[in-house]
C-alpha cells in the first residue's frame, strides 16, 4: 500500500491516466455526437478510428521515406494530422450515407446491426490492405522527458493532454457559437421542428458524422504516435472504452463525454496499482455498471430529449 | 365442385404450411447427414449450438424486448460448468446428463444476478452494461489461473454417454443437438404463447401500460433474463462436450454479436426467422470459405445490405409483422 501513497507514483498515474482518458473522450465524442441526433450506436466508430490512426501512418511513412520529415518534423506532424482527419471524415460521410441514411426510419435495431455489418467489413478491409501484419509508426520525433519537480513527463504525453483538450475546446465553441452548432443542436432537440425552421437536417447529421469522425482520427494519430504499434484489430476496445466513457458521462451530452473520458482513464491508471494489469477492463465496466446503479442516466445527466 | 371443395376443406383443417411443413422439415433433417458426409454434419451441428443460442436470445430481445449485448457470458458459465466439474482438470468426472440441469440452474442465476443492477435501466444502457458483464466475464475466465487454467483452457472434457453409448462422433452430436433443438423449439414456442410470454410482449410495447395493467416490470424482467440465459446454459454444455476442450477465447464479444445478428437477420420473434437466421449466419461464412480471405469483408457488407433492404428480416414475427405495418 505504501508504494500506492508515493506522491510521485500517484503524479505519474495522474499523467497516464489524462493522456490516455484524452484519447478516450475524443473517440467518445463521436459516439455521443450521434447519439444526441440519431438515437444509435454507431458500432463502426472504432473502425473509423482506425482508419485515421493509419491514415497519419501512410502520410508520416511517406514523410519519412520522402526525407521531409528531417527537415520538417512539425509541419510534417501536423499534415499527418490533417491526412488522417480527412480520410476519417470521408470514411465517416460515406458511412453515413451508405449504411445508416437508407434505416433511418427502420426498426430500432437494424441500425445496430447495419453499424456491426460496416464495422466487420472496414476491418477486413484493412486487414487486406496491410496483409493482417503490424505496422510500426515511424518516429519523426524523438521521445524526451522533462522533469518538473520529481515528475517526468514525456513529451508525447503533454502533446497528447493539451492536443486533445484543445480540440475539445474547439469543438465546444463550435457547437456553441457557430450558426452550424446551433443548427446540430437544434437537430438534437427536436429533429422535425428542426427541419420545418429550414435546417437542412440531412446535411446536419452529415456534419455530425464528419465531426465526430475527424476527432476519432485525432485519437488515432495519438495512439499510433504514443503506442506506436498498430493493426486492423486496434478499434474495437479503444471503440468499447469511449462508448463507455460516453454513457459514463451520459450520452448525448458533450462536456459528459470529454469527463467520463478522462474519468475512466485516470480509474484505468489508478486500478491497475490495485489491481492485476490483466484485469484492466473490468475495472472500466465494473465502474460503468456501479455508475449506472447510481445515475442511471450518466454523471452529468443525458441531454437526449424523451420522444422514443 | 362437389370433390373440389371437399379437397379444398381437407387442406384448410391440415393447415398446410406449419404441421406439414415441419413434419417434412423434420424427416428431412434426419435423413440428411449420410449424404453430407462428416464435415457438413459437423458444419450442420456448428449451426445447431447457434440455434440454441439463437432461441435463448430472442426470448430476451425478441419477446422480452431487452437488448443484451452480452449473452455469451452465459454460454461461458454453461460450458466451464461442465468443463470443470467433468475433466481431469480437477479429477470430477460428473455424467453430461447430471451436469445439464446444473447448467441450467448456473446459467439462470448468472441471468438473474446480471439482471438485478440492470433491471432499471434503458434500452442502450442495457446494451453496454450487458456487453461490459460479458467481456467480464471472459476476462475473469482468462486470468483466474488456479481455478480455469486460464487462457491454456480445459481439455480432454468428457462427451456425454448413455450406457455404453458414448456420443463423439459428429453424426450423434448432430442427432443430440436436433433433439436438444426440438425441445428448445418447444419451450420457446409455449413460453410465447402462455401468459408470460404476453407479459414479456406487453412489457415490450409499452412498460409503462403493462405496469398499469398489473404486470410485475422486474419480476419479468427477471425471468426474461433467467430463463433466456438457460438456453445459453445448455449451449454451453454441449458446446464444451462437442469441443472436447473449451479456452476464454471460445467467449468473445463475437458470440453475442453473431447470436444477435442472426435473430435480426432471420426475424425478430419468430422461431422459424432464428433457425433460417442461423443457417444463413453460420452456414454463410463456412460457403464463403471458397473465397478464403474475402470472406467476412462480404459477411459484413452483406449484413448492411441485408439491413437496408430488408430490415425486419426474412421471416418476422406475426404479432412483429402487424407492428410495422402501422
Amino acid at each position: 500500500m505504501s508504494y500506492i501513497l508515493n506522491p510521485e507514483v500517484i503524479i505519474d498515474q495522474v499523467i497516464n491516466g489524462l493522456t490516455i482518458g484524452g484519447i478516450y473522450a475524443l473517440i467518445a465524442l463521436g459516439y455521443t455526437l450521434v447519439y444526441g441526433i440519431l438515437f444509435m450506436i454507431n458500432f463502426a466508430h472504432g473502425e473509423i478510428f482506425m482508419f485515421g490512426s493509419f491514415g497519419g501512418f501512410a502520410a508520416l511513412t511517406y514523410f519519412v521515406n520522402s526525407g521531409f520529415s528531417d527537415s520538417h518534423p512539425g509541419l510534417s506532424i501536423i499534415i499527418a494530422f490533417l491526412v488522417a482527419m480527412i480520410i476519417s471524415s470521408v470514411l465517416g460521410a460515406l458511412l453515413e450515407r451508405i449504411a445508416y441514411r437508407p434505416l433511418r426510419n427502420a426498426p430500432r435495431l437494424a441500425p445496430l446491426i447495419s453499424a456491426i455489418g460496416a464495422s466487420i467489413f472496414l476491418q477486413n478491409v484493412m486487414m487486406l490492405i496491410i496483409k493482417a501484419r503490424m505496422q510500426v509508426y515511424p518516429d519523426i520525433i524523438q521521445e524526451q522527458f522533462i522533469e518538473i519537480g520529481w515528475v517526468n513527463i514525456s513529451y508525447f504525453q503533454i502533446f497528447i493532454i493539451l492536443g486533445s483538450v484543445l480540440l475539445m475546446v474547439v469543438l465546444y465553441l463550435f457547437i456553441q457559437k457557430t450558426k452550424t452548432g446551433k443548427a446540430m443542436r437544434a437537430v438534437a432537440e427536436d429533429r422535425e421542428a428542426a427541419s420545418l425552421m429550414g435546417i437542412d437536417v440531412n446535411r446536419i447529421i452529415l456534419t455530425t458524422f464528419i465531426i465526430g469522425s475527424a476527432l476519432a482520427a485525432a485519437a488515432g494519430v495519438m495512439v499510433g504516435i504514443y503506442y506506436t504499434q498498430i493493426n486492423h484489430m486496434m478499434g474495437f476496445i479503444p471503440g468499447i472504452k469511449a462508448f463507455t466513457a460516453a454513457v459514463l458521462g451520459g450520452i448525448g451530452n458533450v462536456p459528459g463525454a470529454m469527463l467520463g473520458g478522462f474519468f475512466l482513464g485516470l480509474a484505468e491508471a489508478f486500478g491497475v496499482l490495485i489491481m492485476p494489469a490483466e484485469y484492466k477492463d473490468v475495472i472500466a465496466f465494473g465502474l460503468l455498471v456501479l455508475v449506472l446503479i447510481f445515475r442511471p442516466s450518466g454523471i452529468l445527466g443525458e441531454v437526449v430529449s424523451e420522444r422514443s | 365442385m362437389q370433390n373440389h371443395r371437399k379437397i379444398k376443406y381437407f387442406f384448410s383443417k391440415f393447415r398446410f404450411p406449419p404441421t406439414a411443413f415441419y413434419i417434412a422439415l423434420f424427416l428431412f433433417l434426419i435423413l440428411l447427414p449420410p449424404f453430407l458426409g462428416n464435415y457438413w454434419t459437423q458444419v450442420l451441428g456448428d449451426i445447431g449450438i447457434y440455434v440454441m443460442l439463437g432461441i435463448g436470445l430472442n426470448v430476451v430481445v425478441g419477446f422480452a424486448g431487452l437488448l443484451d449485448l452480452g449473452y455469451v457470458a452465459f454460454y461461458a458459465i454453461g460450458a466451464y460448468g461442465y468443463g470443470l466439474l467433468a475433466s481431469p482438470h480437477f479429477g470430477i468426472h460428473i455424467p453430461f446428463w447430471l451436469m445439464l440441469p446444473a447448467c441450467v440452474a448456473l446459467s439462470a442465476g448468472g441471468g438473474a444476478l446480471l439482471g438485478i443492477p440492470v433491471l432499471r435501466m434503458r434500452g442502450d444502457y442495457l446494451a453496454i452494461v450487458t456487453l461490459g458483464f460479458g467481456e467480464i466475464i471472459r476476462i475473469v475466465l482468462n486470468n483466474m489461473d488456479t481455478v480455469t487454467n486460464g487462457p491454456r483452457g480445459l481439455l480432454r472434457i468428457d462427451p456425454p454417454a448413455i450406457g455404453d453409448f458414448v456420443v463423439n462422433s459428429p453424426f450423434r452430436w448432430y442427432y443430440l443437438i436436433l433433439v436438444g433443438i426440438l425441445l428448445s423449439t418447444f419451450v420457446a414456442d409455449r413460453l410465447n404463447n402462455s401468459r408470460i410470454g404476453r407479459a414479456w410482449i406487453a412489457m415490450r410495447e409499452d412498460q409503462d401500460a403493462a405496469a398499469v395493467m398489473g404486470i410485475n416490470i422486474l419480476k419479468y424482467k427477471l425471468l426474461a433474463f433467467a430463463i433466456g440465459a438457460s438456453f445459453a446454459g445448455i449451449g454451453g454444455a454441449i458446446f464444451a462436450a462437442r469441443q472436447g476442450s473449451i479456452f476464454p477465447e471460445n467467449f468473445s464479444l463475437m458470440v453475442s454479436i453473431n447470436v444477435l445478428c442472426l435473430i435480426i437477420i432471420g426475424g425478430m420473434g419468430s422461431i422459424p426467422g432464428v433457425i433460417l437466421g442461423s443457417v444463413i449466419l453460420i452456414g454463410l461464412p463456412e460457403v464463403l470459405r471458397v473465397a478464403q480471405q474475402y470472406r467476412m469483408l462480404a459477411f459484413g457488407g452483406l449484413l448492411v445490405i441485408m439491413m437496408i433492404f430488408r430490415p425486419t428480416g426474412f421471416i418476422p414475427s406475426a404479432r412483429r409483422k402487424m407492428e410495422f405495418k402501422e
